[in-house]
């Protein structure tokens, strides 16, 4: 029977099937960070288990770090509590870790794919949704809970049931100003934030093909916004260009094995999908989300909903009321007071490359706060070497250091209660930046655009 | 993990759709690195106002609504693989969340702390959570062993689905890292024999 690119995967990682459906499934690669490891550790080590697989640990600090002076200790104390505990627990068991203020550190989800950890055809996971990420690369990639992230310390496997599957095929070419975001908010839009759950969604089409790792780590990241355990992308030339050379990778006759057995990765002709569907890229304008999920979405020009669904009507108002918008209104006009450019999303070099490229010569508008935060400290050493913290800075930007930052507010970096917020994060449910704070998602194009207007604005008339 | 076979109480109404792992645990709470005391921060933004007093009119606060049992709208704990959400409501006092939908990371995080994700038709909620609303005192009967939720004053038995070694789990405590440390023999075949090793 012909099988799908998560079948292949799958399949090669069952270490064996038990009865009721259930599979002993292996895990390659094991992320961790500081906030959904510590207790994993407690109860391996209460039970008197040893690490089973140490090697295939690698472990950053990201969520709560500061984005400022971050070769200072942690001022909040429980910040650098759980930011020293991870320290001691992965010199305790000898686990890889980039922490602050190392060269490698970053945000899982960037630092993984730019060292060349994130490899196609890899079961990956990390004690975080947005593991999804790695899936861009042709990977099975999930977030776990903690009692899981002990279980794969303990035995490198989970116990899994199979996925269902779905193909979400986009094909054209998109308009001018239409991102890899912009397409992902627009499909969870019409999908709702529950219309992936317990599917593993497979992006297939020339408009996820003519995108760069970039922007398929984009799209990929935001599967879960839909409720998708992950979303995955076919491995191609541009996956195989990608990772060439990357500290992590296969080098030589390795990496000739490793592509010659990467390429079978692909969905064969005729496969069967539990769920299949379709949209025209051409249909696709730049995206703004005007509610409190991922999936409360539209064109940046359209009007907010009037109609929904009664049983969704007290939820919607809820929404609406948080946002402090009415149905029917336009969002063009609007004033924000900050703008933030961060996130596993959206914080890659193309990501500061494209703002930089927007902002060069412009200044931001004066009531607007704009806060830019790279992925890495690789992302941030390339944007000092090609010039961008100057562009930045100039256009009145503030290019911060490493971090998750405002995208979960969980350091300093918060938005404050009533205030709006561009973000280029995935997230807008209530206080996530912040308690009381609202989020507007967008690109990074729009936010850059938002951020020197002030304010929402048709972005079509500023691209030539 | 503690053991789970029958559960008979009165449940909480929690009307909305969508909730996110954000609204059960906000992130600023996070940064515990044990399992316990989450329960005092679960929905802490509907729940307390910015000055941390009990915001009157959620459902937890108005005095009316007590039980281990929580009834929430479709598509519970979307958004954060967090598990804190998860151990915030058991620490609540909650031992079962009925909904009609659920986010897959919650609903595996729920079962692997005893907490058991109940999942009935849109209909029933519907049906539930007006009961609920009208009779606070009216009470529950959650059989896990039957794969029943029975609700006594409208004679009905309505059964449910769980995954049949889940439910071994929680009726005998067991979790996976048990069994799966048990597999290490299978584990270590498995890797001598890789397609591609990484
Ligand atoms: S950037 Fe945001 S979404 Fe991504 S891992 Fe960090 S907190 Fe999670």
């Amino acid at each position: 029977m012909a099988k799908t690119l998560l079948d292949k995967i799958w399949d090669a990682h069952v270490v064996k099937s038990i009865p009721g459906g259930l599979d002993v499934f292996y895990i390659d690669r094991h992320l961790i960070h500081e906030v959904t490891s510590p207790q994993a550790f407690d109860e391996i080590e209460a039970r008197g288990l040893p690490l089973f697989r140490k090697e295939q640990i690698v472990a950053t600090a990201d969520h709560n770090v500061p984005t400022k002076n971050q070769h200072l200790p942690i001022q909040e104390p429980l910040s650098r509590f759980q930011v020293d505990k991870l320290t001691e627990n992965c010199a305790k068991h000898n686990i890889e870790l980039y922490g602050l203020g190392h060269e490698k550190q970053g945000i899982v989800h960037v630092m993984g794919p730019e060292l060349g950890i994130t490899q196609p055809g890899m079961t990956i996971v990390c004690g975080d949704s947005h593991t999804s990420t790695h899936g861009a690369f042709g990977a099975i990639a999930f977030g776990i809970g903690t009692s899981q992230v002990a279980q794969v310390m303990a035995s490198q496997c989970l116990l899994l049931s199979k996925p269902k599957s779905m193909r979400i095929t986009v094909d054209g070419d998109v308009r001018p100003g239409v991102t890899a975001k912009d397409i992902i908010l627009y499909v969870i839009s019409k999908l709702g934030t529950g219309g992936a759950t317990g599917y593993f969604v497979e992006y297939a089409g020339s408009a996820f093909r003519n995108l760069s790792m970039e922007g398929r780590m984009t799209v990929c990241n935001m599967s879960i916004e839909m409720g998708a355990r992950g979303g995955m992308i076919a491995p191609d030339q541009t996956t195989f260009d990608y990772l060439n050379g990357r500290e992590f990778a296969p080098k030589g006759e390795r990496w000739d094995q490793a592509v010659a057995y990467w390429s079978t990765l692909f969905t064969e002709e005729g496969a069967a999908f539990d769920k299949e569907l379709t949209f025209d890229a051409a249909d696709i304008a730049p995206m703004i989300t005007f509610g409190t999920n991922p999936g409360m979405g539209m064109a940046i020009d359209a009007l907010i909903p009037t109609e929904v669904p009664v049983s969704e009507q007290a939820s919607y108002s809820k929404s609406l009321q948080y946002m402090g918008f009415q149905p029917g209104e336009s969002l063009l006009g609007k004033e924000i007071q900050y703008v933030f450019i961060g996130s596993c999303t959206n914080s890659r070099i193309e990501d500061l490359r494209q703002v930089a490229r927007f902002v060069q010569g412009k200044k931001k508008a004066p009531h607007v706060e704009a806060i830019i935060v790279p992925g890495s400290k690789q992302v941030e050493k390339q944007a000092i070497e090609e010039g961008i913290d100057k562009v930045l800075a100039e256009a009145g930007f503030e290019l911060r250091e490493p971090g998750c930052s405002a995208c979960l507010a969980m350091n300093e970096d918060k938005i404050p209660a009533g205030a709006y917020c561009v973000s280029t994060s995935n997230r807008n449910f209530e206080g996530r930046q912040g308690p009381g704070s609202r989020t507007l998602l967008a690109s990074p194009l729009v936010a850059a655009i938002t951020a020197v207007e002030g304010k929402i604005v048709d972005i079509t008339q500023y691209l030539n | 993990m503690e053991k789970f076979e029958v559960l008979q109480s009165t449940a909480v109404p929690l009307p909305i759709e969508n909730i996110d792992t954000d609204q059960i645990i906000p992130a600023r709470f996070l940064k515990a690195t044990s399992r316990e005391g989450f329960g005092e921060n679960l929905f802490r933004d509907w729940r307390f106002d910015n000055a941390g007093q009990p915001k009157a009119d959620f459902v937890m606060n108005t005095g009316r609504y007590s039980g281990k049992i929580l009834v929430a709208g479709k598509n519970f704990g979307c958004g954060s693989s967090r598990e804190h959400a998860a151990w915030a409501i058991y620490d609540a006092g909650f031992k079962v969340v009925i909904s009609s939908f659920f986010a897959d990371i919650f609903k595996g995080n729920a079962l692997n702390n005893g907490l058991l994700p109940l999942q009935v038709s849109d209909e029933v909620l519907a049906r539930l959570l007006a009961q609920i609303e009208q009779d606070p005192q009216t009470t529950l009967v959650v059989n896990l062993v039957n794969q029943e939720l029975e609700v006594p004053v409208w004679e009905e038995k309505i059964s449910f689905e769980i995954d049949a070694y889940k439910k071994e789990c929680l009726i005998n405590g067991y979790d996976d890292i048990d069994f799966l440390v048990n597999q290490k023999e299978a584990i270590e075949q498995y890797e001598s024999n890789r397609p591609w090793a990484y």
